[in-house]
């Protein structure tokens, strides 16, 4: 056998224990946290080892123990879904409307500046989070934005406005300068172009950013805490799983079906747009 | 017979370039206009705070203060001071320098692992590479609490499996643990096994990123290349060397800065896993606890100046031995 025989022989074995691993060590966590949110606490005690749930013990009292409302004993999990629903949307609405004519700026105009403006949006992802918690602390207390989701949501919207205007421009590229030009020999403006022309042809990548952005908000944790904390009412469902876990007694498996209903509308979300999304983040990645 | 052929009226000649600049000129205003909402924002809510951050770091402010008082105190150099000279402090730059390291290697080296087993159309490979994603679309709170769980000494799957099947000795403390004897040929080495984890679970969240990028970029490596050297008899591991992944270097740099800008600043996936003990707290984390814990907003701002001059030169030193290194090549 030559070298070149040996080696494809031993990396196409490689190859399959390599796919096995991945799905192993992608799908096990997910599947771990579903089997104990629907396990009762006693049986994960005395059998920490054990995969499966057997069919007499499968319990749904942990969802309903997240789900209930406080004032009825719950965690109350269904306001916080809620809160956290209102911001990330928010966010995507206002991150788009702020994205869509930065990045056809970016990529079509010309205009004073149009170099700098990139260098400044690098900033945003060049100084750490907690540089800019400390003073956005301070001055949220100080404009009683603190403890309000508007607040949470106006910092979302400068963390993502920057990949989405990089997502955006680069398929805004994509789009034949003739088409606008014909609308413009119509008589068209440059905001109806936008509105008219580009939108719609841009409409799968609008999709994908949006989602992007949605997914940010809805797993952000870092601001919400310093925010958000001091008030239970607009805790969003990430701060108050967090929270949940640091509370008395909480047992495991009603954390995991916490966990749960944090993760399945992003997972759900991702799925039904998977395609649009790995492309959306990699256009020009292939290029380089 | 007269000639026709006239000059053009001057008048025209004149206001061709007057057009066009009314047209450069109204695209500016256009272009400006179109950004101006982002900039407010980014402006409002990231340069007026870094601005702040600088201001405040050189003064003696406590939490309460600033609410009473202000911004504008007498300005110092005693929170610098106090940060250089705080053992601590040092400590946890390491420990970021390391966490950083460790999670950019990492999660670079299990997603080329990834692109490359996944290079080839299979049966379920479309299912698989949705899939690969979760761990990256999935909030942290859920994945740390789900690792917490999985890792932990008395419930865990992970220590249950390796007591009953390994023959561990003991339960490890993962998490909670900072250093653990691991008898390697009849040496016993001392593992950071707390930060090991850590490093463990960020690579794991964000390798399908780098995945992703990479696999994205072998498929745009042409095959006649590889067929070619193939004829000439390179093996599989000679053609990946010198074929495929210089082909990958540009997008392996990139990724490069992309997760040592993301992880240096990482606050949440410590803070969740660890509450930053056992060794792991990095610079991120202990800022946040002098702002929460002793509300010191100066030692705090000053910390978190340090920790982005720090990433700044780093990435410097990167540019400079990159740009020189591409240089080269060229040349």
């Amino acid at each position: 056998m030559t070298r070149a025989q040996l080696e494809t022989r031993i990396l196409g074995v490689l190859r399959w224990v390599v796919i096995a691993f991945l799905a192993v060590i992608t799908l096990f966590p997910f599947y771990y946290m579903l089997m104990l949110s629907i396990r009762p606490i006693e049986s994960l005690l005395m059998a920490p080892e054990r995969l499966w749930v057997s069919a007499q013990e499968l319990t749904l009292s942990t969802y309903r123990t997240v789900l209930t409302p406080t004032e009825d004993g719950g965690q109350g999990f269904l306001r916080l879904l809620r809160n956290s629903a209102l911001v990330s949307l928010g966010t995507v609405a206002l991150t788009l409307l702020a994205a869509v004519p930065g990045a056809y700026a970016v990529s079509r105009l010309n205009f004073f500046g149009a170099r700098n403006v990139s260098v400044l949006f690098l900033a945003v992802y060049l100084f750490p989070a907690t540089l800019l918690a400390v003073p956005l602390f301070v001055i949220f207390a100080k404009i009683g934005l603190q403890g309000s989701l508007v607040g949470l949501a106006v910092v979302y919207i400068a963390q993502t406005v920057p990949v989405s205007i990089y997502m955006l421009r680069n398929y805004f590229a994509t789009i034949p300068k003739s088409v606008e030009e014909a609308a413009a020999l119509d008589g068209c403006s440059r905001v109806s172009i936008v509105v008219r022309v580009v939108l719609p042809l841009a409409a799968p990548s609008l999709m994908a950013t949006g989602l992007y952005v949605f997914m940010i908000a809805w797993n952000e944790f870092l601001f919400a805490l310093l925010f958000l904390a001091a008030d239970p009412e607009v805790w969003t469902v990430s701060l108050g799983l967090q929270q949940l876990a640091g509370g008395i007694e909480v047992p495991k498996t009603v954390l995991m079906a916490g966990s749960v209903v944090l993760t399945v509308p992003v997972v759900v979300l991702f799925y039904l747009a998977e395609r649009m999304l790995t492309e959306g983040l990699t256009t020009g990645a292939d290029k380089s | 017979m007269t000639t026709t052929l006239t000059a053009p009226p001057s008048g025209t000649r004149s206001r061709r370039p007057d057009r066009r600049a009314t047209l450069a000129a109204r695209e500016n205003r256009a272009g400006i206009a179109f950004v101006s909402p982002t900039l407010l924002v980014v402006t409002a809510v990231v340069v007026v705070p870094i601005a702040c951050t600088v201001v405040l770091a050189f003064q003696r402010t406590r939490l309460v203060d600033i609410q009473t008082t202000g911004l504008m105190g007498a300005w110092t150099l005693r929170n610098f001071e106090q940060v250089f000279l705080s053992p601590g402090f040092w400590t946890s730059l390491w420990t970021t320098v390391v966490y950083t390291a460790g999670t950019t290697i990492g999660s670079i080296a299990l997603g080329l692992v990834a692109a490359l087993a996944l290079r080839r159309p299979f049966k379920g490979r479309a299912v698989l590479r949705g899939s690969m994603m979760l761990p990256y679309v999935a909030p942290v709170v859920s994945m740390a609490f789900v690792w917490e769980v999985m890792l932990s000494p008395e419930y865990g799957i992970v220590n249950a499996w390796g007591v009953r099947l390994l023959n561990w000795d003991a339960p490890i403390g993962f998490l909670t643990q900072r250093s653990l004897d691991v008898e390697v040929l009849g040496l016993t080495v001392p593992v950071p096994i707390a930060l090991v984890t850590v490093i463990v679970f960020e690579s794991w969240r964000y390798f399908p990123f780098t995945f992703l990028f990479l696999l994205a970029r072998l498929q745009a490596v042409p095959r006649g290349l590889e067929e070619a050297a193939m004829v000439d008899g390179a093996t599989p591991l000679q053609r990946f060397r010198h074929i495929v992944l210089p082909q990958l270097m540009p997008v392996m740099a990139l990724l490069t800065v992309l997760r040592v800008i993301m992880t240096f600043n990482k606050f949440d996936d410590v803070y969740l896993l660890t509450g930053g003990g056992a060794g792991t707290e990095v610079v991120a984390v202990r800022v946040y606890n002098f702002l929460t814990a002793r509300f010191d907003v100066g030692a705090a701002s000053a910390q978190a100046l340090v920790l982005a001059a720090v990433l700044a030169a780093l990435l410097g030193v990167y540019f400079r031995f990159f740009a020189s290194k591409v240089q080269e090549e060229k040349q």
